[in-house]
């Protein structure tokens, strides 16, 4: 569980959702689906998050908040958009105040369909998100020698 | 004179699952005055009825909110419902009960974790996530959900429970009962959690109905007022009172909230007992022609639910009022003159639900 | 159990007067909302005592302008002031005015239209 030894922090903002898929997101992070043995902690600040896990579209007030936690997050870092309306809208892609999926803001590297996304699902999109999360280290850091 | 600042909560805070912001106007570390600033879950989906036909619309009103899904698709079927006069079998409404006692309970018990993590009681907040799990595994396995489940329909359910399952649920309830029963004594006794909460924003019984508050907030401050005793759904055949404190501050709104978890296992018992054979929904023809105002008794206090027909399979408006919007006014009140330290908890304890509000 | 559920029409005039009637009975704020109709809108102000729910139905036009009923229940200005972003209906003496800019949606009175 190499990819996994660095037991990485991850940060949940809800966009515009309705709340389901993040009372299932905060249901990883209790006992039966329990993230935490993985060392996944929920923390509540952006700069020592390495994973941003959103629920929900982004509508015109979100937009710039969504970005802001963007930039506060240092690098490298993942962001796995959990829920259908995270996707692409979901259901309410035909609403005045949606613009769309959180792509639309920031880029995502995991999708999480579902209406709302089971635990399940949220855990094996997280466990993917971390392989992409070493890749980027990996990058990051032959980056970082060869600049030096 | 002590310097006044303006300290900004929100939209992203550790103990806010959901997001809302608020300019909190302070002198040294005191609350003066706290101003709202909603908007950040504005779907707008109130004018999805333009889009969507009426029996295609439930499946909108109940991602209205997650926690209270199943409460705001059976409000809405049942303005419908009302409107074209349609009577929906007996079984339909008992089942309709103990699925929304069922979300009631896993509502409160939410609730009661959240509470805990922003007291900083985290064993407390993964025991009560832990017993919410049963609940959720009843919903999966006689819906196919967790937490969104459309079993709601236009003249009825669409699912039906057998005797094992209901047999299966009731052994359910009696082991999170048991389990929860030491844990509430725990809570309601700690001396940490009573000296934060006693004495922590009190709402006299006159406030409360100037300021237009519902649900537990309502019944903390000591008025009588359950949207249940109304009857709808099987709530006429079963027996209850609505669950009341005097003290109105935030300790007696936790009481009521986690007296009526153990109010709700008891309706549950009730309804199994009684429920009727017989069909779960009615089919249903033609568009309907006229309004109604409709209230249910959500997990967080009453809600509106408004629905006017036009003749065609599109409605002309759907508006629901959820119970959170009443109550923002007297937390706002209640803000005043508490410590910077307190704001977490006195916005938990009315149990905001903000996606509800904002719809 | 059996409770009132009635609506009841009622011209501007006589609109603050009853709204104060109501506060005085001890009648709390149920709900306030709006429905777009052609050449105006029909506001609902429902309210609520014991288990009983009265509602004021107020037909006007699209130009009329309303008193907001914050003067006699503060709790209202959440709504009232939603009616007008959402609507453009045209309240006046809102205790707490937002300007529309409650939800700081980009689109203007978005359910004044169809579509």
């Amino acid at each position: 569980m190499a990819k996994l030894a660095k037991s990485p922090w991850l940060l949940h903002y809800d966009g515009s959702s309705c709340n389901g898929c993040d009372i299932e997101v905060l249901a990883c992070t209790t006992p039966v689906y329990d993230i935490e043995r993985f060392g996944i902690y929920n923390t509540g600040d952006p700069f020592q998050a390495d994973i941003l896990l959103i629920t929900g579209g982004i509508n015109s007030q979100s937009e710039s908040v969504v970005k802001q936690i963007y930039s506060q997050m240092p690098e490298p870092k993942v962001v796995v958009a959990v829920g259908i309306c995270a996707c692409t809208g979901g259901v309410f892609k035909e609403c005045y105040n949606i613009k769309g999926g959180v792509d639309t803001v920031i880029p995502v590297d995991v999708y999480v369909p579902g209406c709302a996304a089971r635990p399940q699902a949220i855990i094996d999109g997280v466990v993917q998100a971390l392989e992409i999360l070493q890749k980027k280290r990996d990058d990051f850091e032959q980056k970082k020698k060869a600049g030096a | 004179m002590a310097e006044r600042s303006v300290i900004p909560f929100g939209p992203q805070h550790p103990v806010l699952p959901e997001p809302v912001h608020l300019d909190l106007v302070c002198e040294d570390e005191t609350v003066v005055e706290a101003v709202p600033s909603i908007g950040f879950v504005h779907r707008g989906l109130e004018k999805l009825v333009e889009q969507k036909d009426f029996k295609q619309y439930v499946y909108i009103a109940e991602r209205v909110c997650g926690i209270c899904s199943f409460g705001h698709g059976m409000g809405y079927c049942q303005a419908v419902e009302h409107v074209m006069n349609i009577e929906v079998p007996p079984r339909a409404n008992y089942l309709r009960t103990i699925w929304m006692e069922m979300s009631r309970v896993h509502s409160h018990l939410l609730w009661l974790g959240l509470l805990a993590d922003a007291l900083g009681f985290e064993s407390l907040f993964m025991q009560s996530w832990r017993l919410r799990e049963k609940i959720l595994d009843q919903f999966d396995e006689m819906t196919g959900g967790r937490v969104i489940f459309s079993v709601n329909c236009i003249g009825g359910v669409l699912k039906d429970l057998s005797d094992e399952q209901l047999k299966t649920l009731l052994k359910v309830i009696d082991e999170i009962e048991a389990e929860l029963k030491p844990i509430l004594r725990t809570f309601l006794q700690d001396y940490t959690v009573a000296s934060r909460l006693r004495g922590l924003g009190v709402l006299s019984p006159d406030d409360a109905i100037a300021q237009g508050a519902v649900g537990p907030m309502l019944r903390a401050s000591g008025v009588s007022y359950d949207a249940r005793m109304t009857g709808y759904a099987a709530y006429g055949d079963l027996e209850m009172e609505p669950i009341i404190s005097k003290d109105g501050d935030s300790y007696a709104r936790c009481e009521v909230r986690l007296k009526e978890l153990l109010q709700s296992f008891d309706l549950i018992r009730q309804a199994v007992a009684k429920i009727p054979a017989g069909p779960i929904a009615v089919p249903v023809k033609g568009n309907p022609n006229g309004e109604y105002f409709n209230r249910i008794e959500q997990p967080r206090g009453e809600a509106f639910y408004y629905v006017k027909g036009n003749g065609t399979k599109f409605l002309d408006r759907f508006r629901l009022r959820t119970p959170t919007t009443s109550n923002i006014p007297p937390m706002v009140s209640m803000l005043k003159g508490c410590q910077l330290a307190d704001v977490p908890l006195l916005i938990l304890t009315i149990d905001p639900c903000i996606s509800c509000t904002e719809r | 159990m059996e409770c009132k559920n009635e609506i009841r029409p009622i011209d501007l005039e006589q609109f603050l007067p009853e709204v104060i009637r109501f506060r005085q009975s001890g009648w709390r704020m149920g709900q306030i909302c709006a429905v777009r109709t052609p050449g105006g809108y029909e506001l609902s102000y429902t309210f609520v005592k014991d288990y009983d729910i009265c509602t004021l139905r107020l037909s006007i036009g699209e130009e009329t302008v309303v008193s907001s009923i914050t003067p006699i229940y503060p709790c209202a200005f959440i709504q009232e002031n939603e009616m007008a972003e959402l609507f453009g209906v045209r309240v006046e003496n809102l205790s707490h005015d937002y300007h529309h800019r409650l939800y700081r949606i980009e689109r203007d009175t978005p359910f004044k239209e169809k579509g």
